[in-house]
């Protein structure tokens, strides 16, 4: 990531600007709430993973770094499974399927890798935050899109209408950077 | 890691090997812990959960005015030799059996297995029937699975008696019930499942009624 230094306040959300962590997009998109559903989820697993990763991260020497991190993820995804299974059943049943791949949400682990590790607890949980916010939004946001296009346009319903909506993201944003720049 | 080296030896002496398997030993003790802790918070909460959903499915084939138990937790499970126990859901009045919830599996759907539910009065009667799992084809076959579906209405109050037995199917067969245009197959599959749990009801009545609870394990 090239954001270095600086707490991802959000506004470049690693969704849109790097294409990280799509996989989920992609499947559980399909209305507003179950996209809010993982993305709330993904949000509680990178800010915890965040704090977790930065308080431990000075004990661990680089080559179990990713063990370690992994293990640490593995068991977080799993504990918001459980929490997300008790306490928000109906919408556990349609999304359910997804939550433990957060696992593999790139996403978590590069904010791990690439923040968490060398920053300490405090502006990694704001970092997590940011992250967390500006993917929960994304995932919302193309899952509203997706709802309202749907009934009219089927494409929007399917697994390839994801793609198409998130590359017609990706382009307004792309647009919107440039004649910021030009301006 | 800020402060390491680039130009660091692949390979470091044992001493760091030991530490390191020491460091991930504590992260997988702490992964243990919390994943215990959450699963210890949060087990009768999800079983609750899961128990309402069954209830749900059950209300769809059992009325709620015919019993005063709960069903959804006096359940035996079958074991059918396939390897997949099914349940039966028992539903009691002052203690006394007024109706059976039985699970059933038509294997011969057009695309796949159909999972059913077929509500079955203490008498023989069936109080209804609901698809809970299928694959059959979206727009066709999958009309057996339409909520709310006249043509699973067309069960209930039938009984081995009424069509008599070898009248249980569809009528391209030569039996009493329609089919679902253009779902032939899915339609005799279901027709045959429901035959099916009616006649394991006939034959094993008392025996469902009488078997202690046990509580089936979540999917």
């Amino acid at each position: 990531m090239t954001e270095g230094n600086d707490v991802n306040s959000g506004r470049s959300t690693g969704g849109l600007a790097a294409l990280i962590g799509i996989c989920p997009l992609l499947a559980a998109s399909t209305t507003f709430a179950s996209g809010l559903a993982l993305g709330v989820a993904s949000l509680v697993v990178l800010c915890s993973s965040n704090v977790l990763v930065s308080a431990v991260a000075p004990w661990i020497a680089p080559r179990v770094r990713l063990a370690a991190f992994l293990l640490l993820i593995a068991a977080l995804v799993t504990a918001v499974d459980l929490l997300f299974a008790a306490g928000w059943f109906e919408l556990y049943g349609q999304v359910g399927l997804f939550v433990p791949l957060i696992v593999t949400n790139c996403l978590i682990l590069a904010r791990a890798e690439s923040f968490a590790a060398h920053h300490g607890v405090w502006r990694s949980l704001l970092d997590g935050l940011g992250t967390g916010l500006g993917f929960t939004a994304l995932l919302g946001g193309l899952g509203a899109l997706r709802e309202l296009l749907a009934p009219g346009l089927l494409v929007a319903a399917l697994p390839a209408g994801a793609f198409f909506l998130l590359a017609a993201l990706v382009a307004f944003r792309q647009l919107w950077l440039r004649q910021r720049g030009a301006a | 890691m800020s402060g390491t080296s680039p130009e660091r030896p692949l390979i470091r002496h044992t001493a760091g090997g030991a530490r390191n398997l020491a460091v991930l030993g504590v992260m997988a003790l702490l992964a243990a812990v919390l994943i215990g802790g959450t699963w210890h918070y949060t087990q009768d909460r999800i079983a609750d959960n899961a128990a309402r959903r069954t209830l749900a499915e059950l209300s769809t084939v059992l009325p709620a005015s015919l019993y005063d138990n709960e069903p959804q937790k006096d359940v035996i499970l079958l074991d059918t030799g396939s390897g997949q126990p099914l349940p039966v859901f028992r539903a009691r009045r002052n203690g006394n059996p007024v109706a059976a919830v039985v699970t059933v599996i038509a294997p011969d759907g057009y695309v796949g297995p159909i999972r059913l539910l077929v509500g079955i009065t203490a008498s023989g009667k069936v109080l209804g029937v609901q698809v809970t799992r299928h694959t059959e084809t979206a727009g066709v076959g999958a009309a057996i699975a339409a909520a709310p579906s006249t043509w699973r209405e067309t069960f209930v109050g039938r009984s081995l008696d009424d069509p008599p037995e070898p009248r249980w199917t569809v009528r391209a067969d030569g039996g009493e019930f329609d089919a679902i245009a253009g779902a032939t197959v899915s339609s005799r599959a279901t027709v045959g499942a429901v035959r099916n749990a009616m006649q394991y009801f006939r034959a094993h009545r008392d025996e469902i009624f009488a078997r202690p609870a046990s509580l089936p394990k979540e999917p």
